[in-house]
Formats: structure tokens, C-alpha cells, sequence
């Protein structure tokens, strides 16, 4: 879930793949990730807006086969970019739905990253599934594989609500694979659930989060649904036969969500995300908050290494097709000025509840949080500390809060 | 080809004045056309559609602002001709233009549609030709149309001016059915113009132009005497005197000529480069041995209608001056001086003859100059008595006083309405909210009739003339004049945001309509403005009195739930873009204010149902 649709405009790639000298040097000092993007879907969620495409969208342009080949063709290409490869330490299968390629496929994925960067002592391995295309076979395949974390899209125990987001599966089955998870030895293992979906009623809400909890999962991941431009989702609400989801509905529902997981111990740690300990924190998504290096493999994914972001083509016949050449598969990239970075530290870091160093910001910026804090949005006490941590209120108008930091 | 009418000094006996008086679109443009081909001064080829119409906006617009005029020859039974065509402006707002221009003629057609029938602004025109003792031609357009009734339209056009509906002519000028015998007709009826050809030159200003590379272009009428290139003339309200550069007709080029004698028409050229250096109405005398008395009927332009113009980028304002300064070359009733608002910052109170004018001239400033520009809510000028007797003229709602008032007077307007009949009580009940008061009443013919009535300009200038088109389905025409002035019970409403009053939204209007605009200000207001991090009371006030609240809820929801690595790129890019729309946000306290808002809080049309901006 690491690829939006729309692919920003900004600077040509090199077809090398070539990395500036000045972003090499910063490997190795973060965290470093590998993301790899799985483009593919049983079917397209009315919601859903990211680079996914389904068998009959692609008919023969593209296959499982074909990508796999592709992303061993890129992560080769990586490791040569990058010179000596720092191993991963976390590594993140997304999508589309990476479990339509069964834990074999998950397995070729893995070994592909191993063989190229390594993987580092105690290394962060993910993938997300979809509960309807697991079984307890499955995840005792990808436990042995090496796979340390499953995310499991569960949305909603509603079953009308189900049926508004396009989701196939049955209202218990995320809870029953989560379950299937766990016995097959997974520690770590997240529900990601989506509120405000149109229809959804508060008691809706409340049944997903008392399953999530009866699945004793560590991690929990809430987003308000968005209403995504080019979705089908979007047409019917443009058309008026759905109801737009309304910012005062969203915000009572997130409040719902964090006081019901955090009386439960589960506590935020990002303004979407829930986890039980630090343990249980996902460390390749806080790599994104924190300015980590990442490598992002497959079709229309996005990588950072040392303040140089790009990201690939998204269409994965196109993608297959340039590594194929022997070319990089980016479409574009941007280098980020140091005002860049400090910017993009002061949207990121602000969601965690680490928060972020006032340092960061400049004068006036710290002026302004003094007047956050007074109005009840960021913690006065952090503050003191030399902090910015959003407070319940402030979390959900961080976006303004950021605004603010940054006049 | 060189004709009859190619030079100047034309014996009067065989010289015929005359102007097109019609409502936008009955067919004026086309007349004057297709007059223009069967006289043979424009080739066929050379035709280009409504050739007289200058500017892109008449032409979009299908309106004549600017009077032209043209020299046309025309022969009947074997005797040349000269016609002088007059275009008269069409709209209200340019009444006095308009009355010069029929000042220059002996006769005027009155163009009427006949699928239409009269309209109120050519009526009114039609009582100016009357009240100047202009020949009426009667001409009913366009009855090619299958939906022309002529029948019903002569016989209505007869009973106004008071003739056989057989004395009605009927024309195609699309097809040029009729016009023929139509120029034949203004030869035989309009008298030709008398004048004393010894006497001191005397010539009436009817329209001036500014021309970028000749200056200032004036349209006169020769009344006495002769105006020749090279003399010293005189403008006689201001005594002012100009090199004569040149003097000529149109045709419908500017040709240059050896002068223009008795009854003729043409332009000269000083060299001034501002219009208001060539009044319309003025008299154009010579330097030496000039007349004594000039014509009558000379009078200033006078503003009727205010509005403040502010620039959307505040960087614009130097650019806003240089374009007014441009547009005052050409619109001698245009003024504008600096103003300055808490909320729309600098910009400049600008006066104008009417809506319209208010109108066309914003338009021109977006179009010809590219400025963006916020105008504020149009007021009338108001004459406000203290109680210690001292007299405030108030252009501006932000400069009415303070301090106790006695008395209030207010510009009233005659206004006329034509419409169907079925509306009459629809238009009855619209009028008498507007605070109306009937003057009289005619029934035109069977089915349609003409409402008299005294009402406030101010009213007039809201939203009248929209809410008049939308309760008569647009069959209704209006036409007003000033008509002096009376004591009214105004207040001035206030807009506050967050107990601040914001300059731009406060109103004067009268205390029993106070409420109603203080209670659809705040509630347009609470749908434009932006939710914000706190709760924003809007409330509308009359001096310290609250008469109307709205609240604006805080914000509780902006965050964006999702930020992976593939959003980060797009995050901050659109906050760049947010960085930037708050550049264009104005602080009103410490309230943002979107300019979006206060474009459409100012305009008159209803945006209520309007979905509100996230």
C-alpha cells in the first residue's frame, strides 16, 4: 500500500539508475528498508487507488511470471547503484495483494532480496494479505521463508460495510486468519481497519474494534476512508448515491478508535497506527517517518536513499520491459534541498508520537508552536522538553498544526 | 468609386440626419450594415458583420457603448443625397449620450422587433426623439422570422407614437427586404438640417473616442457656420483652445475633408489626448470671432453608482491605476480614486453612470488589461445631514458618520417596466419590495403593458433588474432616469467576523431591509468561509446593535490518515500549494478569509447552494 496512483511530476531518472555521489554517502548512517510492490489484484476495489491492476485489466502485457523476473532484474540493478549494499534491515511486501503469489511466490520474492542486499541480524520482514487468499498452510509457508510480520486487510466486521469498499472476504475472516497467523507462529501481526466508510453506524465501528481486539493482534492500523479521485468510489459519491464522509463523523469515529484500542493497550505511536509495544512497532513504516533509506522495487514504487527520492513506471509490462533493456525502471525523481528535508521532517516526524525536535524548525516556527501548544495542540510539557507531540485534539488537525510549524 | 457624398459642404436642403433608435438586439447592427452596403460605401467582401461596433465586449455582448456615425450617398429619383447615420448607444446608463446623439438629428427610425414588440429603453429613447421634435420613422425588423406578428406589433407601434399602423414599414435587414424603400423613406420625412451658414461656427459634441495613435477622435454636428483644418477652436464650457489637426467624415473610414459645413457631421482631431478635454454636449466654437452663446443641453457627467475595485493579487495595484487611467482616456464619466480597505487592501473607489456602465467597465479591465479583481457591493450617493447641520456627501459605506444623523436623502429614480401583462402583479409585488411606488400604468396593447414607478436608485443597482428577468420569465424590460432625490430611513449594516467589521460587506440600506441583509450575509458568509481551528461568530450589526449571528464551527479533521512512503513526494508538494493559497487568504482578525469568499459573498447572485469549500 506504499504506491499511490498518480505519479508526481518532477525531474527525468537516469536510465542508469545512477545515484549522486552525495546521496551514496549518507548509506548506512539510517535504517536501510526494501519495499517491493506487488501489482497485482483478484479483483479492484471501488475505493482503492493504488497501482494494482487485476488478470483481466493486464491480459497477456503482464504476469506474475514476468514481474517476478522483472524485480530480480532491479533489485540486481539496486545493489550494483548503491556499490556495497547495506543489508535490510526491514523489508516490506506490499500491493496490490501479495498474497494472490502463495507463500512459494512470497518465498522467490525474499530470496530475490536476500540474495542481492542480505537480510541484517533480526531483520523486519512483512507482507501484506488479504484474508481471503490465506490459510493456515500459507503462513506457516512464509513463516519458514522467513517472513516475521503479517498485515492483514481486514476493514470493517460489517458485512454492508464490506460490500460498499468492494471487499470479497467474509466479516470473520480476518479475525479467524489472524488467529491462523498466530498459531502458526507469528508474533507480529497487524489489522488494518478503514472507518467512515458511507453507511458505516458508530455501532459498526465498535464491533470491528471488539473483533480486532478478540483477534489479539499487536499492531492495529485506522485509516479514514479517503475518498480517492478516479475511484468508483468517488463517481458515486459524485453522483450522489453515496454520502461523502464527513470530517466531524471522522473525527468522533477516530476518537472511538484510539480510546477504545488505547484502553485495551494498544497505544498510537503514529496518528494511524496502534501497536501494543515497541516492539510491535513496524519499523519499516517508521523508516518512512524518520528520514530512513529504502529501496522501492516493482512497478510504480517509490525509494529514498540520502535525500534523492524516485519512483518507477507504473504499469509492470512497462516495468518489465525496461529492466528487460537493462534500464532503470524510474520515471522520475527529485533531489531534495536541505529546506526540502526540513520540511518534509516537520510533516513526518509530527506524526508520530515521538514527536519531532523543535530544533527543526526556524523562529518563527517555534513561535508558532508556543501558540500550538497554548491552544491545546501540541503537549506543553513535551514542549519544555524541547518536543513537538501532537495531543489528542492536535493529531487530528496535524495537517493544520504542520501549516503552522512551517510559516 | 467616388460619390456624391465624398465632399463636404453639401447644401443642407440635401442633407438628411437621422439615428437607429432599437433594443439590444433588434437588429440595429444589422441595419446599419446592411445600409452601409446598399449605399455602396462597404464592398461586399469588405463587409464584416455589425461593422459599426468597435469593441470586442458590444460585439460579445451585442450592445453599442460608443456612438458611430457615417456619411452615407443615397439617390432618390435622380437627386443625390447625403445621410449622416448616428448610432446611438442602446442602454440606459448612457441616457445623456444618447440625447446628444438625437441633439445631431432631425429624424430617427424606431427599430422594433416584430416578434418582440417595444421594449422599455427604446421607449424611453423613443420619449427623448419626441421631447426633440425628431421625425419618427416607424420600422418593424426582422419579419422574416415565422414568429413575427406584425399585426399586432404595428398596431402597438402606432398607438405610441400616433400613427396609422399602414404607416409602419417593415424590413428584413438579414435579408435586405425593405431597406431600400426604408432610405427612400428618410429622405422624403426627416427635414434637413437648419442652420445660419454666415454665422459663427457652432458644432455639438456628441461622442469622443480616444484612438491610440491619433489621440482624441471627436464626433461633431455642425449647427452654424463652418469648421475648417487649420483654425484655432474653442470649447466653449471651458474656454479651452486647439490646433485644428484635421477634419473629416466617415465613410465608414475616417477620410480626411476640406471642412464641414451647415447640418453636417464628421470628426476633427486636436491632438488632446484625454476625452475629457471633448465633452459629450459641449459646443465647438472658433478661437477668433467664435460664437457667443453655445447649444444648449451641455452638462457634466455625473456618477451615480460607486463601487470599490481591488486588484486579487495586491501586487496588481500600480497596474489597476495605469489601466483606469487608460479607460478615463476614452469614458470621460468614469472616476476612481485610491481607497483603502482593512480587508481587500489597496484599491480604488470607482464611479460610474450605472450598472452596466460598473458593468463593462470590470470586464474591460479583466479582459483587455488581464487584472483579477474584487469589486466591492455597488452604493448610490447619499447626502447625510448631523444633527448640527452639517452635510456629508457619502460615496462609500465605510465613511458614514458616526455622530447622530437628522436626515438622510437618497437618489429616487422614474423607472419604467414593459412586460406581458400576466406579470403585472409579480412585478407589482417585486416593486413595492424594492420600495417602490407606482406612478401609472398603460396597456401598450391587449396582452402588454407599461408600469411607471418612483423607486430608490439604490435598489435598482442591488439585484432588480436579475430578480425582474427571473419573476418574468425575461420578458420584461426596464428602463430608468434619475429623478432627484428624498428622505430615507437608512442605517448602515455592519458584517463582523470574529467581533471585527469587515470594510468590504457593510451596507447601507434601508432599516426595514437591515435584517434581511445582515441575516443572508452571515449565513452566505458561514457556507464561503473555511472552517478553522476555532469557532468564528459572524454577526451582522447596526451600529452596536447585533440584529443577526452566525457561527462558523471549528474545525475537528484535517489530518490526512495516510503517509507511506509513496505519499511523501505528494504531501509535501501540496503543502507547497497550500503555502502558496495562503498567500491569496486574507486575515480578517485572526480569521482566514479566502478570496474565493469574498467574490462571492460580494456578488449579487444567490450562492447559497453552493457546496461549501473544504
Amino acid at each position: 500500500m506504499d504506491v499511490p496512483s498518480a505519479l508526481p511530476v518532477a525531474d527525468p531518472a537516469p536510465a542508469d539508475g545512477s545515484l549522486p555521489a552525495s546521496a551514496l554517502d549518507e548509506l548506512g548512517s539510517r535504517p536501510f528498508g526494501v519495499y517491493v510492490h506487488v501489482p497485482f489484484c483478484a479483483v479492484r476495489c471501488g475505493y482503492c487507488d493504488f497501482n494494482t491492476y487485476t488478470p483481466g485489466e493486464l491480459g497477456s502485457s503482464a504476469s506474475p511470471a514476468s514481474w517476478l523476473e522483472g524485480l530480480r532484474r532491479e533489485l540486481d540493478l539496486a545493489a550494483h547503484v548503491l556499490g556495497s549494499p547495506p543489508a535490510a534491515d526491514t523489508v516490506f511486501v506490499g500491493g496490490g495483494t501479495p498474497s494472490l503469489l502463495g507463500a512459494e511466490g512470497l518465498g522467490s520474492v525474499l530470496a530475490a532480496v536476500r540474495q542481492s542486499f542480505g537480510l541484517a541480524p533480526g531483520a523486519e520482514v512483512t507482507t501484506e494479505s488479504n484474508p481471503e487468499s490465506t490459510s493456515e498452510q500459507f503462513f506457516a509457508g512464509i513463516l519458514d521463508a522467513g517472513y516475521t510480520r503479517v498485515s492483514l486487510g481486514m476493514q470493517s466486521a460489517a458485512q454492508h460495510v464490506l460490500a460498499v469498499l468492494d471487499r470479497k472476504h467474509t466479516a470473520g475472516r480476518p479475525v479467524a486468519a489472524a488467529h491462523e497467523a498466530r498459531n502458526a507462529g507469528f508474533e507480529h501481526v497487524n489489522l488494518d481497519l478503514i472507518y467512515g466508510t458511507p453507511g458505516e453506524r458508530p455501532e459498526d465501528l465498535r464491533a470491528s474494534l471488539a473483533a480486532v481486539l478478540e483477534a489479539g493482534v499487536d499492531h492495529v492500523s485506522a485509516y479514514a476512508l479517503i475518498v480517492e479521485d478516479g475511484t468508483a468510489l468517488a463517481r458515486k459519491v459524485d453522483r450522489g448515491e453515496l454520502p461523502a464522509p464527513d470530517d466531524d463523523q471522522l473525527a468522533a469515529y477516530y476518537e472511538m478508535v484510539d480510546g477504545t484500542l488505547s484502553g485495551a493497550g494498544l497505544h498510537w505511536y503514529e496518528v494511524s497506527n496502534w501497536a501494543s509495544s515497541e516492539a510491535a512497532r513496524c519499523r519499516h513504516n517508521l523508516g518512512y517517518w524518520q528520514g530512513g533509506d529504502w529501496w522501492g522495487a516493482g512497478p510504480g514504487a517509490h525509494s529514498h536513499v540520502g535525500g534523492v527520492r524516485w519512483w518507477n513506471v507504473k504499469h509492470p509490462a512497462r516495468y518489465s520491459a525496461a529492466l528487460a533493456r537493462g534500464d532503470s525502471p524510474a520515471a522520475g525523481r527529485e533531489t531534495l534541498s536541505a529546506e526540502d528535508r526540513r520540511v518534509e521532517r516537520v510533516l513526518l516526524e509530527l506524526r508520530l508520537a515521538e514527536g519531532m525536535s523543535v530544533r527543526v524548525l526556524d523562529e518563527a516556527g517555534r513561535e508558532q508552536a508556543r501558540r500550538c501548544a497554548e491552544e491545546g495542540l501540541l503537549a506543553p510539557e513535551a514542549l519544555v522538553g524541547g518536543r513537538c507531540v501532537l495531543t489528542d485534539r492536535g493529531r487530528l488537525l496535524a495537517d493544520g498544526v504542520v501549516r503552522r510549524l512551517l510559516p | 468609386m467616388s460619390t456624391f457624398a465624398d465632399t463636404t459642404f453639401t447644401t443642407p436642403e440635401l442633407i438628411r440626419n437621422f439615428c437607429i433608435i432599437a433594443h439590444i438586439d433588434h437588429g440595429k447592427s444589422t441595419l446599419a450594415d446592411r445600409m452601409l452596403q446598399l449605399t455602396g460605401v462597404v464592398e461586399e467582401r469588405a463587409m464584416r458583420a455589425q461593422y459599426l461596433d468597435r469593441m470586442d465586449i458590444e460585439r460579445e455582448r451585442g450592445i453599442t457603448i460608443k456612438a458611430q456615425n457615417v456619411r452615407l450617398p443615397w439617390q432618390l429619383e435622380g437627386q443625390d443625397h447625403v445621410l449622416h447615420m448616428i448610432d446611438t448607444p442602446g442602454h440606459v446608463d448612457f441616457t445623456y449620450e444618447v440625447s446628444r446623439a438625437l441633439e445631431a438629428c432631425e429624424g430617427a427610425i424606431l427599430l422594433v422587433d416584430a416578434a418582440q414588440g417595444i421594449e422599455a429603453q427604446t421607449l424611453a429613447n423613443l420619449y427623448l426623439a419626441l421631447e426633440n421634435d425628431l421625425t419618427i420613422i416607424p420600422v418593424l425588423n426582422k419579419i422574416d422570422l415565422p414568429a413575427a406578428d406584425p399585426e399586432k406589433y404595428s398596431a402597438e407601434l402606432a398607438k405610441i407614437i400616433g400613427c396609422e399602423p399602414t404607416d409602419v414599414l417593415r424590413v428584413s435587414a438579414k435579408t435586405g427586404l425593405g431597406v431600400r424603400e426604408l432610405l427612400d423613406e428618410v429622405v422624403r420625412k426627416v427635414p434637413p438640417p437648419v442652420g445660419e451658414a454666415e454665422a459663427p461656427p457652432r458644432a455639438m459634441i456628441f461622442d469622443s473616442v480616444y484612438d491610440t495613435y491619433r489621440g482624441v477622435v471627436t464626433y461633431i454636428r455642425v449647427v452654424d457656420g463652418k469648421i475648417t483644418p487649420r483654425q484655432r477652436i474653442k470649447m466653449m464650457s471651458t474656454g479651452a483652445t486647439h490646433e485644428l489637426l484635421e477634419v473629416g467624415i466617415i465613410s465608414p473610414e475616417p477620410k480626411p475633408s476640406a471642412g464641414l459645413g451647415v447640418g453636417e457631421v464628421g470628426y476633427l482631431i486636436t491632438g488632446v489626448k484625454d476625452v475629457r478635454q471633448s465633452k459629450v454636449g459641449d459646443t465647438v466654437t472658433s478661437e477668433r470671432k467664435g460664437a457667443a452663446e453655445p447649444l444648449a443641453g451641455y452638462r457634466d457627467p455625473k456618477p451615480m453608482v460607486y463601487s470599490g475595485l481591488y486588484p486579487m493579487d495586491g501586487s496588481d495595484y500600480p497596474d489597476l491605476r495605469e489601466a483606469l487611467e487608460k479607460l478615463q482616456l476614452n469614458d470621460a464619466a468614469l472616476t476612481f480614486e485610491p481607497e483603502t480597505s482593512a480587508a481587500l487592501g489597496f484599491g480604488f473607489r470607482c464611479g460610474f453612470l450605472g450598472l452596466l456602465h460598473l458593468e463593462i467597465t470590470r470586464d474591460r479591465l479583466e479582459r483587455e488589461f488581464g487584472l483579477d479583481l474584487i469589486s466591492t457591493a455597488p452604493n448610490v450617493v447619499y447626502r447625510v445631514i448631523m444633527d448640527d447641520g452639517k452635510e456629508h456627501v457619502v460615496t462609500n459605506p465605510s465613511d458614514w458618520a458616526n455622530g447622530k444623523i437628522a436626515e438622510v436623502y437618497e437618489p429616487i429614480t422614474k423607472c419604467t417596466v414593459i412586460a406581458p401583462s400576466d406579470f403585472i402583479g409579480a412585478i407589482m409585488e417585486l416593486c413595492q419590495s424594492k420600495r417602490g411606488q407606482l406612478a401609472g400604468m398603460d396597456y401598450l396593447s391587449e396582452d402588454r403593458v407599461e408600469l411607471r414607478y418612483t423607486m430608490p436608485l439604490a435598489e435598482i443597482i442591488f439585484d432588480f433588474f436579475d430578480s425582474l428577468k427571473s419573476r418574468t420569465r425575461g420578458y420584461a424590460s426596464l428602463d430608468y432616469e434619475e429623478a432627484g432625490e428624498q428622505s430615507a430611513d437608512l442605517v448602515k449594516v455592519d458584517i463582523l467576523l470574529q467581533g471585527e467589521a469587515v470594510d468590504a460587506f457593510s451596507a447601507i440600506v434601508h432599516r426595514d431591509a437591515a435584517y434581511g441583509y445582515g441575516t443572508k450575509m452571515a449565513t452566505k458568509l458561514r457556507e464561503l468561509i473555511p472552517r478553522q481551528q476555532y469557532e468564528v461568530p459572524i454577526q451582522a450589526a447596526i451600529g452596536s446593535r447585533i440584529i443577526a449571528r452566525e457561527t462558523i464551527r471549528a474545525i475537528r479533521k484535517d489530518v490526512l490518515a495516510k503517509c507511506y512512503g509513496g505519499d511523501i513526494t505528494r504531501k509535501r508538494k501540496l503543502l507547497e500549494k497550500q503555502k502558496e493559497g495562503k498567500k491569496r487568504m486574507k486575515m480578517v482578525g485572526r480569521v482566514e478569509v479566502p478570496q474565493e469568499a469574498f467574490v462571492a459573498a460580494l456578488s449579487t447572485e444567490d450562492s447559497g447552494s453552493k457546496d461549501k469549500k473544504k
